[in-house]
């Protein structure tokens, strides 16, 4: 069987991109690997200062709080409107379907950049509330963690709702109508019935956001405005504001590995799952 | 089918998501017509400056060729390897296929910013021994989109692929089509929408590309999302909303031409 593999067309289709991400990202990664344990000096020290670090400490403590804020909001909005989006009138699901796919169509950049428009001292709300007389001091909405909250919850609702949509769509209506039948309400329907058989869509969905969540950049960086840092833009800071190389590297392994644990526990949940839509 | 609307209250509640997803999109638009050079919403007289900036100021001008140019070649030739790639695993399926799919997969399960620190090292390290692709230069830019974008395009060619009937293949090979012919002239045309999809995929995601960008580009090789986030993290320039309207407008026309389009092809 080995022959097959050897086969010289597979081996020429094959080669070109496995040797491509072989040397443009499998080797330079072991150099990152290398930076954790060489920069400044060989040995375990940038992983032990990752565990005794407060400052690092407080921010993977930030990141994980905002990941599962996140997490629960987008999840929960991205329900509303999939529900809308699969079980809507026409009329209904075309203008869910926008809602959904223009903001998923969007560069991270213009959504956060958004955000800034609405929420700044001299956006949007801010002028309207200090026109209408509500307020005299403009309201700190963003450069602090509820305006990072917001931004990702914005960001990640669309991947969100994809999942939840397909468990949604492919839950089998006859079960509805079972519970009709049996005399069921609307909203018993709903909450007895429906949510409990997408709740695959819903913990795939909340899987996904937060490990999406969890490496989040621009949005943090620009919304956060520096003052709520989480990981990912920590990283950044230690490659390119106060030069900690082997720092940087060290976090990104770190986070790597959860990465990787979540999402292998993100494929053996879905696997046995309708997930495949 | 019918029996089973969404009820008012559902209807509240996706009505204020729906809300929450548009509001920063719309709220670009005032900004963009502010006659004031910072950040504020228009009082009084409107200005179409900051979308003049966008003409007049080469910077702007200069990102917007620099990221149409890297976006090009990036994603043709990502498509060329996820097309080469696919073609191998579909036609041939090797032993191993799953790890070699996982392992093409990987810089998109990762996590940018690690992809990020990935691409920078092995740019820095080509800059170091002078390589024609380095740190801050277009083909390093290149270099990088095509890592972190061919994993869509062959997730896409895997799926157009596995779309294809397999019995039309297995006919050319009892009609003595070579490999090549195969290829070329029976699985190619088969899976030509899923080629263009794959490319447009690519070539979106390079277009907006910034995490990684971010990391590998200083001054010279300066994209527009690149060109955006300098705007962003200083003092706020709304030539940012002029050119934010812009990118909504496109977004939303492309996407009613498709919804549009679809409709005519007949009911999904």
């Amino acid at each position: 069987m080995a022959a097959r593999f050897l086969h010289p067309g597979a081996a020429l289709l094959l080669a070109p991109l496995l040797v491509l991400l072989g040397l443009a990202y499998g080797i330079p990664f072991l150099g990152v690997v290398k930076w954790s344990f060489t920069l400044p000096e060989p040995g375990l020290g940038q992983y032990r200062a990752l565990l005794t670090d407060p400052l690092v400490q407080s921010v993977f403590v930030r990141t994980f709080r905002i990941c599962a804020l996140v997490t629960l909001a987008a999840v929960a909005a991205a329900y509303a409107i999939a529900y809308v989006w699969v079980r809507g009138t026409p009329g209904q699901r075309l203008a869910a379907e926008y809602c959904i796919l223009v903001p998923f169509w969007i560069s991270v950049l213009t959504r956060a950049f958004g955000w800034v428009a609405l929420l700044s001292n001299q956006g949007l709300i801010n002028t309207w509330l200090r026109a209408t007389g509500v307020l005299s001091e403009p309201l700190a909405l963003v450069r602090n963690e509820f305006g990072v909250v917001v931004g990702m919850t914005h960001f990640l609702i669309p991947f969100a709702v994809f999942p939840i949509a397909s468990a949604m769509r492919a839950l089998d209506e006859r079960v509805l109508l079972a519970a009709r039948g049996m005399g069921a309400g609307r909203t018993r329907i709903f909450w007895a019935v429906f949510v409990p058989m997408t709740m695959p869509g819903v913990i795939g969905a909340a899987l996904i956001v937060f490990v999406f969540a969890l490496g989040f950049f621009i949005t943090p960086a620009i919304l956060g405005g520096g003052r709520s840092v989480m990981v990912a833009e920590l990283v950044y800071l230690r490659i390119f504001q106060s030069p900690d190389w082997g720092l940087g590297a060290a976090i990104s392994i770190t986070l790597v590995v959860i990465v990787g644990a979540l999402s292998a526990a993100l494929f053996r949940y879905l696997r046995p799952s309708q997930m495949a839509g | 089918m019918n029996g089973y609307r969404p009820g008012p209250v559902a209807l509240l509640c996706a009505l204020l998501v729906a809300v929450f997803l548009l509001m920063p999109l719309l709220a670009v638009v005032p900004v963009s017509f502010t006659p004031s050079r910072m950040l504020s919403m228009p009082t009084g007289a409107l200005s179409l400056r900051h979308y003049r900036t966008l003409v007049d100021d080469p910077r702007w001008l200069d990102s917007i060729l620099l990221s149409l140019r890297v976006g090009i070649v990036s994603s043709t030739l990502a498509t060329l390897f996820a097309l080469a790639f696919g073609l191998g695993i579909w036609m041939f399926r090797p032993r191993f296929t799953a790890a070699l799919v996982g392992f093409v997969l990987l810089p998109m399960i990762v996590p940018p910013v690690v992809s990020a620190i990935t691409l920078y090292f092995l740019l820095t390290s080509l800059s170091g021994i002078g390589g024609f692709a380095g740190y801050d230069t277009w083909p390093g830019v290149v270099l990088a989109h095509i890592v972190v974008t061919v994993p869509f395009a062959v997730v896409l060619i895997l799926v157009a692929l596995s779309q294809v009937d397999r019995r039309i293949d297995l006919a050319a090979r009892g009609l003595g089509a070579s490999t090549w012919e195969r290829a070329t002239k029976i699985i190619i045309p088969n899976i030509k929408f899923g080629i263009l999809t794959a490319w447009l995929l690519s070539f979106v995601l390079s277009w907006e590309e910034i995490g990684v960008t971010l990391f590998i580009t200083s001054v010279n090789a300066i994209t527009l999302p690149r060109l955006m986030w300098m705007g962003l993290r200083d003092n706020i320039d709304p030539a940012i909303a002029a050119i934010s309207v812009i990118l909504i407008l496109i977004t939303v026309t492309v996407l009613t031409a498709r919804i549009v389009w679809r409709r005519a092809r007949g009911p999904a």
